[in-house]
């Protein structure tokens, strides 16, 4: 299947020893400079920091992503948004890429 | 992996509009000290219908409420207008991110050092030539030193990441490394963009494209060393060379889909390269539907945008192997070359422009003309004939 999320090439950055790694068993946000722009596909991200723009390609990743900090997980994050168990590998690929750009961040790092 | 519904491609949704640009251009002033051979918007004297301070503070409102992330804001020379900076603080003030297009000319130190103090504003320096000879060629006497101040002065105050935009043309497309290694050299990023037969471009556009063998090697450079080189997603006519998605970004036309222009009087245009009648949306201050105007009533409710949100026709480029890549390529390079819309571009890489070119055409021309006079190199200056054509600086 096509992928749920398109980050430009140039919009990825450097990576530093000191990124955090994206590890579905903890919580994670989108960075306070991270805005959303929802529409009909799914959703624009736009890093105020960064100048980073992404796109989420459908609803569902846009409600996983805006109550990923709501949950203790991203597992049970998954399950609120209704994505069952074996349809989950995108979902955690299209997490890992957006900790990797710096638009999630570790909840605790609030 | 089987059971997730399939996603359309990005680019169809495009295609169908957004409820707001991604990429909207606002060029503040028609007003400019250079007089660029290639001006897109053929800028030199202001317009004495620009929008005034409070015009410009609503339209900022008006895309803070649609989520306009950022502006790429240019003219004219746009920092020439007296109430420049008091705009850009306040665009960054209501979240709409600045990126603007200057020649340099009030970059100084003390404009640097305020400029790296700054969290959201992007400064991108034109230089058309990594020489001054190739660039002062196209862009006037002395542009070329005064780009460089700029750079200068933005590395020692401590901006970090300006950008350093090019137009590449026959005459510079040799100094692509050039232009890498004096970006380098100032910390910024290289953005590297396509010549456009609009403005003023449409007079120097034939001498001035590069050969269908530079465009080989333009597209070969951007594969090889693009990663870290902005392009706008300009060179997408180009896609067609080599594998599908070799040439990273966008390969489409955001016309009025995903981009437009605000011009300095209001007139929102499908693009900034399409500064004429056909491509006029309408104008933020004047349209209204149901009492309600503005650039929110333009962009979702102008007949034109309508019209170029529906499926477009491929015509004559329809059997085309390449279509998918090129989609047709640029709607206002074909048209300021005097070539119909549903054919090949001017610099098809299949040759059909080129043969489109040497057929009889009838090149549109620009809707207005700001030039104070002649451009600066085609001929020798003459004593401005009213006041109002001299530099505005």
């Amino acid at each position: 299947m096509r992928g749920l999320l398109t980050v430009p090439a140039h919009a990825v950055g450097d990576s530093s020893a000191d990124d955090p790694v994206f590890e579905p068993s903890s919580s994670w946000r989108l960075h306070p400079q991270v805005a959303v722009r929802p529409e009909p596909f799914g959703a624009l991200l736009y890093h105020f920091g960064t100048r980073k723009l992404s796109f989420l390609k459908n609803t569902t990743i846009l409600a996983v992503i805006e109550s990923l900090g709501d949950h203790a997980d991203v597992a049970s994050a998954l399950a609120a948004a209704g994505v069952e168990a074996d349809q989950q590998a995108p979902y955690l690929h299209a997490l890992s890429v957006l900790v990797a750009s710096n638009m999630l961040v570790p909840k605790e790092s609030s | 992996m089987t059971s997730v519904a399939p996603v359309p491609r990005l680019i169809e949704q495009f295609e169908r509009g957004l409820d707001a640009p991604i990429c909207l251009t606002w060029e503040l002033t028609y007003a400019c000290n250079l007089a660029c051979v290639h001006c897109l918007s053929s800028s030199g004297k202001r317009d004495p219908r620009e929008l005034s301070t409070d015009q410009c503070k609503a339209i900022i409102d008006e895309l803070e409420r649609m989520q306009v992330f950022y502006v790429n804001i240019g003219g004219g020379e746009p920092t020439v207008r007296p109430d420049f900076w008091e705009l850009v603080d306040y665009a960054t003030a209501h979240h709409v991110g600045v990126k603007f297009s200057t020649n340099g000319v009030r970059i100084t130190a003390e404009v640097a050092e305020r400029l790296a103090a700054s969290d959201y504003v992007d400064v991108q320096i034109s230089l058309d030539g990594a020489t001054a000879d190739v660039n002062d060629a196209v862009r006037g006497a002395g542009s070329f030193d005064m780009a460089i101040r700029a750079l200068e002065n933005l590395a020692a105050a401590g901006f970090t990441d300006a950008k350093i935009s090019v137009v590449v043309t026959r005459h510079n497309v040799g100094q692509l490394d050039d232009f890498k290694a004096l970006a380098d050299q100032y910390g910024a990023t290289l953005r590297i963009t396509r010549l456009r037969p609009s403005g003023r471009g449409a007079d120097v556009w034939d001498e001035l494209h590069p050969t269908s063998e530079q465009q080989i090697e333009l597209y070969n450079w951007l594969v090889a060393k693009g990663d870290r080189v902005l392009t706008g997603d300009s060179f997408f006519h180009l896609s067609g060379l080599g594998a599908p998605g070799a040439l990273s970004g966008l390969n489409m036309c955001g016309a009025g889909r995903v981009v437009c222009l605000i011009d300095p009087i209001g007139d929102v245009y499908a693009c900034p390269f399409a500064i004429h009648d056909r491509f006029l949306a309408g104008n933020i201050l004047s349209d209204t539907v149901d009492g309600s105007g503005g650039f929110d009533n333009v962009w979702k409710n102008s007949a034109l945008f309508t019209e170029l949100r529906k499926p477009q026709s491929a015509g004559a480029c329809g059997s085309c192997g390449h279509y998918d890549a090129c989609r047709g390529g640029c709607m206002a390079a074909k048209f300021f070359t005097g070539l119909p819309l549903d054919g090949p571009d001017p610099e098809c890489v299949e040759g059909y422009g080129a043969s489109a070119l040497a057929g009889e055409r009838d090149k549109p021309r620009p809707r207005d003309d700001h030039s104070r006079g002649k451009p600066v190199m085609l001929t020798l200056e003459r004593p401005p004939a009213k006041p109002c054509n001299e530099s505005p600086v």
